[in-house]
């Protein structure tokens, strides 16, 4: 399919390299010749310098043939001139990264009057992301499927924990929990889960439950975190902002610290209950008298991925339960893996990943339509919902006669609210969520996962 | 430095090669020249072991640099000359293992000169191997490997930056296989329509197909001892048009097909028929005198001229004996050359172009001394590391001729020959003037002026940087 990303910014960047993985014919659009450089030269795509809004730029970089234009700069207004332009002119689809929460309103009318296919807000989602993570603090991840029915919860596995040693086989058997195992992160590799497998400490594993089971599960395992009631944010821009907006929601009080103080009167005046300090968040002191050695939960959010990672470390180290941090732009996932953090939330990839999914199911004239795709552990692996239409290959044989390619697991099937444990006996009806794990697949079609 | 990923890259080049011998082969078939096949057999065998045992093992890490690329792509234009030579030694056409490396390296980087006192007389399916010598270098053997191998991703635009032509490379379409596709395609099919066009005035298929080889790939080596003299006008004419097609830019024809008319016709192209017109202007009437009519000095006039911009280096008649004035018009469009991006050597049009937009600048800038001033082409500014490229280039350009000259001159030949062999060479063009003119060859130099011509060739085709890379000591330091 051919592609036109206007920005190579975070996000743009993120989102060519995946794209152009995917097989895409990708051309990227910037006004800055030395980010369009640097981005030409790492991938196979091509690079236009030019302002992505205009209707020569467009052109030169083929909107004519182009089947997707993903305008994500960080200008709202000139991501929604280039998306209206690239369709009144070509009429391909067009998403657009809005990030202004008065837009935010507008996207229903984006979307339905001025012809828009997608509208995407990285800091939005970033803030819903985090919201869950505060809401279940077991997890250090959550990913929903099945318009949020269906949970992924990622957790790392304690030291001490009862659950290492233990397979997946005896895990299954002896607590009989209704939760699915679907992969293990050890030293920077990732498995599949299967019953052989055997839990060590310090594990990341990802598991699929409903909210109910999975309660019932880290009771199980003694593996439990006292419900959050207050949240320590750092930093006061646009992901703060939305979160502030789902965390009182949730009745959770929070307190922010932010340096600047315009910046300081606009949350304090769209948010009441939350407590808005006027502070530079590197200091300690400020940290200190906050509160951040009691603080249920600590959120980085600044600016700066350094300062986010070094508050974040001494949060843990204060004594604070559940600590999140924000990163934007810095590569290094090896090393910060093994930082002692809890909770990390790339805006970039989340963003990426949604734009991929969208794309994918664009690709796929097949039996199956891609709903939801999220990339774990670091990429390798691929967490990807189809909903199942009639006709399918896939339709009505028990899971234990059709043939898989191996490293694929069937996670879930959600029918309609009924959310069913795969097993060996159970058959895929059409009109099924069926969640697939894969490790070195790239899913367009249900039908992928079949040798 | 990706040593592992680079004996691979070279283990695929080498079974290309082998396949490339399977032409010259159906040839000696035909031709019932079992002696040639049997040459062109063991050599294809030779290659196909070789390269085999490099692509044996998968390396573990596929990424490289820009470094790896410059390497990658210098070291397999020698060792496809290298390796291409083999033919000749087993058939035993050439005397020496240096003659035979002169003439595949001319081949392959689409020079044209030649060690043959006659030709004439060499086998057919050594012929044909020559011309077809011409049509891979053209292009570009690595493009053509990328075209069919998954060689991996991004990594690919190092290779193709570093072998193909001109100060700046775009890529038509995102990917690279693609672009490497469209540019084979549209070479194929220029190349066919030329055969068809000489086959319909009259050549014998086999003249014909290599003819429309030598030319595709600007390269000149003729299957007749006179060259072109001998063919009709109305072939010579033929010639002339391909000659002049095959050294525009192909990413023109590419947005031509595109119906992008004003985009194809750049200032590029402008400024490459400008010369050409002139220059044949110029010649024209400057040998008017010695020919029966000023239609015959025309043919005559063009078929040169474009022949050494071109940098094909076919001949009609022997233009070592015009006055000075043509003679000097024709070196001076040697050292022009072809356009960017197309198959044709020489200094390229554009590169002309910045170097003499830069020289105004330059004026300009004396007399204002505070003014801004930008060098654009076709109204586009021209990117200030692309000028500095294009400087440098020619600085080094000059530094590798001078050295060279000097080299060759311990044979103790006359300026003129000397000038003009390294000019020829280094500019992929085939004759030069006095003892290398039109009507002679190289055969008479010695071993080392002629390993020196070599270097110039290969690096002239590849524009001398990728060539030069390999003698620096950071090249191939551990990191």
């Amino acid at each position: 399919m051919n592609i036109i990303i206007v920005g190579c910014g975070k996000v743009g960047a993120t989102l060519a390299a995946e794209l152009n993985n995917g097989g895409n014919n990708v051309t990227v659009v910037d006004q800055d010749a030395a980010k369009v450089k640097a981005i030409a030269n790492k991938l196979d795509i091509m690079g236009v310098i030019g302002n992505g809004a205009s209707r020569t730029t467009q052109k030169e970089a083929g909107v004519d043939e182009t089947d997707l234009l993903i305008a994500v700069t960080g200008n709202d207004e000139l991501n929604l001139l280039s998306c209206l332009v690239a369709k009144k002119s070509s009429n391909c689809r067009t998403i657009a990264r809005l990030k202004n929460p008065e837009y935010n309103m507008d996207a229903p009318y984006f979307k339905n009057e001025l012809g828009l296919a997608m509208v995407i807000n990285p800091e939005l989602a970033a803030a819903k992301e985090i919201a869950r993570i505060i809401n279940f603090p077991s997890a250090i991840k959550i990913d929903t499927f099945a318009k949020g029915r269906v949970e992924l919860l990622t957790f790392k596995i304690p030291e001490g924990s009862r659950l290492a040693g233990m397979s997946v086989k005896d895990v299954s058997m002896k607590l009989k929990t209704g939760v699915t195992f679907c992969t293990i992160e050890r030293d920077d590799d990732a498995y599949i889960a299967n019953g052989n497998f055997v839990f060590a400490e310090r594990d990341v594993v990802s598991i699929i439950a409903s909210a109910n089971n999975a309660k019932d599960f880290f009771a199980k395992i003694d593996y439990k975190i006292q419900p959050i009631k207050d949240a320590l944010i750092v930093g006061g821009g646009a992901i703060t902002y939305y979160l502030l907006g789902l965390l009182e929601k949730s009745g959770i009080s929070c307190t922010v610290i932010e340096k600047n103080a315009s910046r300081c009167d606009e949350l304090a005046a769209e948010f009441e209950k939350a407590t808005v300090i006027n502070a530079d968040p590197s200091d300690e002191d400020v940290l200190k008298e906050e509160g951040i050695t009691r603080a249920a939960s600590f959120v980085a959010l600044t600016g700066l991925d350094e300062e986010n990672i070094l508050l974040s470390l001494f949060a843990k180290k204060s004594g604070s339960r559940k600590v999140i941090t924000k990163i934007n732009r810095i590569d290094f996932d090896d090393i910060v893996s093994h930082l002692d953090l809890d909770s990390i939330v790339y805006p970039k990839n989340i963003t990426a990943d949604i734009i991929v999914s969208y794309v994918r199911a664009m690709n796929n004239a097949g039996s199956s339509n891609i709903e939801t795709l999220y990339n774990l552990n670091k990429g390798k692996v691929e967490a990807a919902e189809f909903t199942v239409l009639e006709g399918s290959p896939i339709v009505g044989k028990p899971l234990m006669e059709l043939s898989f390619k191996p490293g694929v697991l069937i996670a879930a099937i959600q029918r309609g609210r009924a959310q069913i444990t795969p097993r060996g006996q159970d058959v895929i009806e059409p009109g099924d969520s069926v969640v697939i794990v894969t490790k070195d697949l790239t899913l367009n079609d249900i039908t992928d996962i079949l040798r | 430095m990706n040593y592992r990923m680079i004996k691979h890259t070279l283990g695929w080049l080498l079974i290309f090669e082998a396949a490339f011998f399977l032409l010259p082969m159906l040839t000696a078939v035909i031709y019932a020249e079992w002696d040639a096949l049997f040459a062109f057999l063991i050599s294809a065998l030779i290659c196909l072991g070789i390269g085999w045992l490099c692509v044996l093992k998968k390396p573990e890490k596929t990424t490289i640099y820009a470094r790896e690329g410059f390497v990658i792509v210098s070291l397999s234009w020698i060792l496809l000359s290298l390796f291409g030579a083999l033919p000749f030694m087993f058939c035993g056409t050439t005397a020496n293992f240096v003659d035979a490396l002169f003439e595949t390296a001319s081949g392959f980087t689409t020079t044209g000169s030649s060690i043959f006192r006659e030709v004439e007389s060499l086998p057919k399916a050594i012929l044909m191997w020559r011309s077809f010598t011409h049509w891979i270098g053209g292009m570009g053997v690595l493009v053509f490997i990328m075209a069919f191998l998954p060689l991996g991703g991004g990594q690919n635009m190092h290779i193709m930056r570093a072998e193909s032509p001109g100060p700046e490379v775009s890529k038509l379409v995102p990917k690279v296989k693609q672009t490497a596709l469209i540019l084979y395609s549209i070479y194929f099919a220029l190349t066919v329509i030329q055969t068809v066009t000489l086959l319909i005035s009259g050549m014998s298929f086999f003249e014909a197909i290599n003819t429309a080889f030598a030319t595709a790939g600007t390269g000149g080596f003729g299957i007749r001892n006179d060259s072109f003299a001998s063919f009709s006008a109305v072939q010579q004419i033929i010639v002339t048009i391909f000659m002049l097609v095959f050294s525009i830019n192909f990413n023109s024809y590419y947005l031509a097909l595109r119906l992008k008319f004003k985009d194809a016709f750049n200032a590029e192209v402008r400024a490459f028929l400008l010369i050409v017109t002139a220059a044949i202007a110029i010649v024209t009437i400057n040998i008017h005198q010695s020919y029966g009519s000023v239609g015959e000095a025309l043919r005559h006039a063009a078929f040169s001229v474009s022949s050494l911009i071109s940098t094909t280096g076919f001949a009609t008649e022997n233009f070592d004996l015009w006055p000075a004035l043509s003679k000097t018009v024709l070196v001076l469009v040697m050292f022009i050359g072809a356009c960017a991006g197309s198959t044709g050597g020489g200094m390229k049009v554009s590169r002309i172009l910045i170097i003499f937009k830069g020289f105004i600048r330059e004026i300009y800038t004396l007399i204002h001394p505070k003014q801004v001033k930008k060098i654009s082409i076709d109204k586009r500014p021209v990117d200030r590391e692309v000028v500095r490229s294009v400087n440098a280039y020619l600085a080094c350009y000059i530094l590798v001729f001078a050295i060279s000259l000097l080299l060759i001159t311990l044979d103790n030949r006359d300026l003129v020959t000397n000038f003009t062999a390294v000019a020829a060479t280094i500019n992929n063009i085939g004759p030069g003037l006095s003892e290398v003119g039109p009507a002679a060859n190289f055969a008479d130099f010695s071993i080392f002026s002629k390993l020196v011509l070599t270097f110039n060739m290969i690096a002239g085709r590849l524009e001398l940087f990728p060539m030069l890379i390999l003698f620096s000591p950071a090249t191939w330091k551990k990191k």
